[in-house]
């Protein structure tokens, strides 16, 4: 069986791309955000998922105004980076999951996720700079990579409710996959900046810090917030961290928060990170909760003995209902 | 047709890219978007007028695109990612156009953004009526340093009017 082991959050700024591309990371300002990371390329390359899932935005990219998808899930084999006005970035060809993708696809939509399936697309420094800042800059991306593209560009997006509940219905199809893949998801963008009009350069920390602390203690908080009150605190384009919920809704409700690095400025933009890591299933359990949990796994079998049972289970929804 | 009433219309210096704008704005955003290839940004500069007679703008349109009024186009229905290509064929940084935006040099914008961007406060509302997030900010915040750095050169900042501010 498949399982989520961990959750990252990662801003996406271009600027940390064109750095990377540049060849300009060990200059002092770039050095205080790439510094940040240095931890988090040793976590990853201990957790060593089998596949990622990553939840971000494109930026007039692969879609202009012309279709505007408000989930978008990428199920091909391959996704080439795309020419952002100054040529592909030099990073990998992000190599898909279409297996994994194809059964996601399923599992949310019957369970009434209307997604859009994107059988080709390029992705652009949204997805690849996250990459770039966990992995490094490898020839290969180390594990295939499923993008799932938000609109965050046209309002509205989708709710932060939406979001967290999406990502609850993408660990349940995670966990229904047969084959035993070990899953990271990320979700990128943010933290506060606002790139347009006279408020451009607005960083509000407080807020930043806030949503980070309850990312990880208290995501039913964040899931209640209206768009407004992330565009007027987090500036116009801090909205996009709606996106951050779709992860942590695919992980557990209470999860250990192993890492987080917090930096102002990269150009325009608060720089936020943090490393959500699932407690291991059954290990370092106490023995009462071992016990619950077996009494539950009982419960949940014999529910499912009898058809309409088995409909009822599937339909109770696993919600933090917010709205 | 006055725009619709709407929350976020009372934050201020802040053109949200909503249904509305996206609507009105399509001919802007897709001339933007031709900019993404090369023979298109060749033919736009050799001559601008002409080139934008392609796309379905309004004269206002028109007149913010060659103006370069970066804050009309997205008054206008001009998105900041569509725009910023248009920016790029320019030769500018994403940084120029935000100090533009903001009616700085863009040395005096990168100076605020170093000391940690534009303070919140003084900068929520247009009315002071917002109550600020239940989320965020419980507690009254220090101005952050970059604050300083911005006091006086951002037009919103006087315009802005809030009771928490």
């Amino acid at each position: 069986m498949a399982r989520i082991i961990a959750g990252v959050a990662s801003s996406h700024v271009p600027a940390i791309g064109a750095a990377i591309d540049n060849h300009r990371t060990e200059e002092p300002y770039w050095k205080r955000v790439f510094s940040g990371f240095e931890k988090s390329k040793e976590w990853m390359a201990k957790a060593k998922p089998d596949v990622c899932i990553a939840v971000y935005n494109d930026h007039a990219s692969a879609f202009s105004v012309e279709f505007v998808p408000t989930f978008a899930l990428g199920c091909a084999a391959e996704f080439p980076p795309a020419d952002e006005g100054w040529g592909p970035r030099p990073v990998p060809v992000v190599k898909g999951h279409p297996q994994l993708a194809a059964h996601i696809a399923q599992s949310v939509i019957l369970d009434e996720f209307d997604l859009t399936v994107v059988n080709k697309m390029e992705v652009d420094h949204g997805l690849t700079v996250p990459l770039n800042l966990l992995f490094g800059s490898p020839k290969e991306w180390p594990c295939p990579v499923i993008p799932l593209a938000v609109n965050v560009v046209l309002y509205p997006p989708p709710t932060g409710h939406r979001c967290f509940m999406l990502g609850r219905a993408i660990r349940k199809a995670v966990e229904s996959y047969p084959e035993d893949l070990r899953v990271v998801v990320f979700g990128t963008g943010g933290m506060s900046h606002q790139i347009s009009g006279p408020r451009a350069g607005l960083i509000n920390k407080k807020f930043d810090t806030a949503f980070l602390d309850n990312l990880t203690k208290d995501p039913a908080k964040l899931t209640r917030m209206p768009h407004v009150e992330y565009m007027r605190e987090a500036g116009a384009e801090g909205v996009e961290m709606v996106m951050w919920l779709v992860m942590r809704g695919a992980l557990d409700d209470k999860v250990e928060e192993v890492y987080r690095y917090y930096t102002v400025p990269a150009s325009n933009t608060a720089v936020g990170h943090i490393i959500l890591e699932n407690k291991p299933r059954g290990a370092g359990r106490r023995p009462a909760a071992r016990k619950r949990a077996a009494a539950r796994k009982a419960k949940t079998a014999k529910a499912a003995k009898t058809p309409a049972r088995r409909a009822a289970a599937h339909a109770k929804p696993t919600v933090i209902r917010g709205r | 047709m006055a725009r619709e009433h709407k929350d976020y219309e009372d934050i201020p210096g802040t053109f949200v890219f909503d249904q509305e704008r996206s609507r009105q704005g399509y001919g802007i955003n897709m001339f933007c978007m031709s900019l993404m290839k090369e023979d298109n940004r060749k033919a736009f500069k050799a001559n601008e007028a002409e080139y934008l007679k392609r796309f379905k703008l309004t004269p206002e349109q028109t007149d913010a695109i060659l103006r370069r009024d970066y804050n009309r186009m997205l008054e206008l229905g001009g998105n900041i990612y569509f725009t910023a290509k248009l920016g790029a064929t320019d030769g500018h940084s994403f940084q120029h156009l935000a100090a533009v935006m903001t009616g700085s040099t863009q040395e005096d914008y990168a100076k605020m953004m170093l000391g940690g961007g534009r303070s919140i406060e003084g900068n929520r509302s247009k009315s002071g009526k917002s109550k600020s997030g239940k989320v965020a900010a419980a507690k009254p915040v220090r101005a952050a340093k970059g604050g300083k750095a911005a006091k006086g050169k951002s037009k919103t900042r006087s315009k802005a009017r809030s009771k928490r501010g």
